[in-house]
């Protein structure tokens, strides 16, 4: 038998992606759209928000590298997800020229990226931080891969309510590395984007809904309809208001933060409200406003707690900060 | 002699190798620059610097 027949032979019996391996078209861009840089960038921002406010001291080189773990982690987490969700990143105009679905880089090779990305980025962030923040980091990078992607996202219509949480523990990561414990007010963070994930999410979802059906995924207004999403949508931006002016309330934010979270508070409520109200016809319309408002409520509130920190105003005007102090 | 012609093997396109070309300037990139991040991190934290609160 010649070397060419065998080598044919060889080849017949391999799985096929490994018998007609293309070599890769993926490029640099590619690995970094794998770890998804726009919801990295809010990650780093809310990490960074958690690290500066803190009580104690982080040189800032240590800040930085703590901060380039926790980024290098949440791609790592977008990774997984691209990998994993990739049969429905085919299928939705949002996230069909993803790099998997769109065939320029190869399941096996996002895994291994999210594998070794994953890893550095925890073990790193324990090794010259601490342990309690790489745990914080390697739980949420589980939580988002495998409690949120794997299990819920194709599970229940409460997906994003649970696994919101996932989002909501950078805050936390930040203030562990500076700290080494995790304080109330990192609780407060965590909450604020908690009870910020549902309204946001289902206002993005109400008008992606088709895309979410053909998909199969059971978003709440495929499964519930929509007049139940804006309901929820308006039930949690109750909650989300008074949460997300908390850290004011409890004394460990200034007035400056105050305001924003009672005007941004009640901006979510307003809006919340005519998208419960809106005709059919026009509520499209209000919940693309109102996802856009969203997403500038939590960047601007977030902004607040690390202008009053540079600034030191951060115990100026909080209501009942004299009381609980 | 019945010997039959090698196979050349994969053979890149252009644009393949302009591509790979691309991934190995990153990765060359990336692994300097967690070089230089560590190298950072070793002179801020000293000789302590896998001294840290478990």
């Amino acid at each position: 038998m010649s070397l060419v027949g065998e080598r044919t032979e060889i080849a017949s019996a391999l799985p096929r992606e490994v018998a007609y391996a293309e070599p890769s078209m993926a490029g640099p861009g590619d690995f970094l759209a794998l770890m998804k840089p726009r919801v990295m960038s809010l990650v780093v921002f809310t990490a960074l928000v958690g690290l500066v406010v803190a009580p104690g001291h982080l040189h800032p080189m240590l800040a930085f590298f703590a901060l380039v773990c926790i980024a290098v982690g949440a791609g790592a987490a977008g990774a997984f997800n691209m990998w994993y969700d990739a049969d429905i990143d085919a299928v939705m105009a949002r996230t069909v020229d993803r790099p998997i679905p769109a065939g320029r880089v190869e399941p096996g090779e996002a895994l291994a990226f999210g594998i070794v990305l994953a890893s550095f980025s925890v073990v790193f962030l324990g090794l010259i931080i601490n342990w309690l923040a790489a745990g914080l980091l390697a739980f949420t990078i589980f939580f988002y891969a495998v409690i949120y992607t794997m299990w819920l996202k194709r599970w229940t219509p409460q997906n994003i309510v649970i696994g919101g949480a996932a989002g909501a523990f950078p805050p936390m990561i930040g203030w562990a590395a500076t700290t080494g414990g995790i304080g109330v007010e990192s609780v407060l963070l965590f909450l604020i984007i908690f009870f910020w994930t549902p309204p946001h999410f289902w206002a993005l979802s109400l008008f992606r809904m088709d895309e979410y059906a053909r998909a199969g995924v059971p978003m709440l207004p495929v499964v519930s309809g929509e007049a139940e999403t804006r309901w929820q949508i308006l039930l949690y931006s109750l909650v989300l208001a008074p949460v997300g002016a908390s850290p004011w309330l409890l004394g460990y934010a200034g007035l400056a933060y105050g305001a924003v979270a009672v005007l941004g508070g009640a901006s979510m409520v307003v809006l919340a409200w005519q998208l419960y109200r809106a005709p059919a016809s026009a509520a499209e319309s209000v919940a693309k406003r109102l996802f856009g408002i969203s997403i500038l409520y939590l960047f601007v509130l977030f902004a607040a707690l690390l202008i009053e920190r540079a600034v030191g105003l951060q115990h100026f005007g909080s209501p009942f900060g004299l009381v609980l102090a | 002699m019945d010997q039959e012609p090698i196979e050349p093997g994969i053979v890149l396109t252009e644009e393949q190798k302009r591509r790979r070309r691309g991934r190995s300037i990153a990765i060359a990139l990336a692994l300097g620059a967690f070089v230089v991040l560590i190298f950072a991190v070793t002179l801020v934290k000293g000789p302590a610097v896998l001294i840290r609160p478990m």
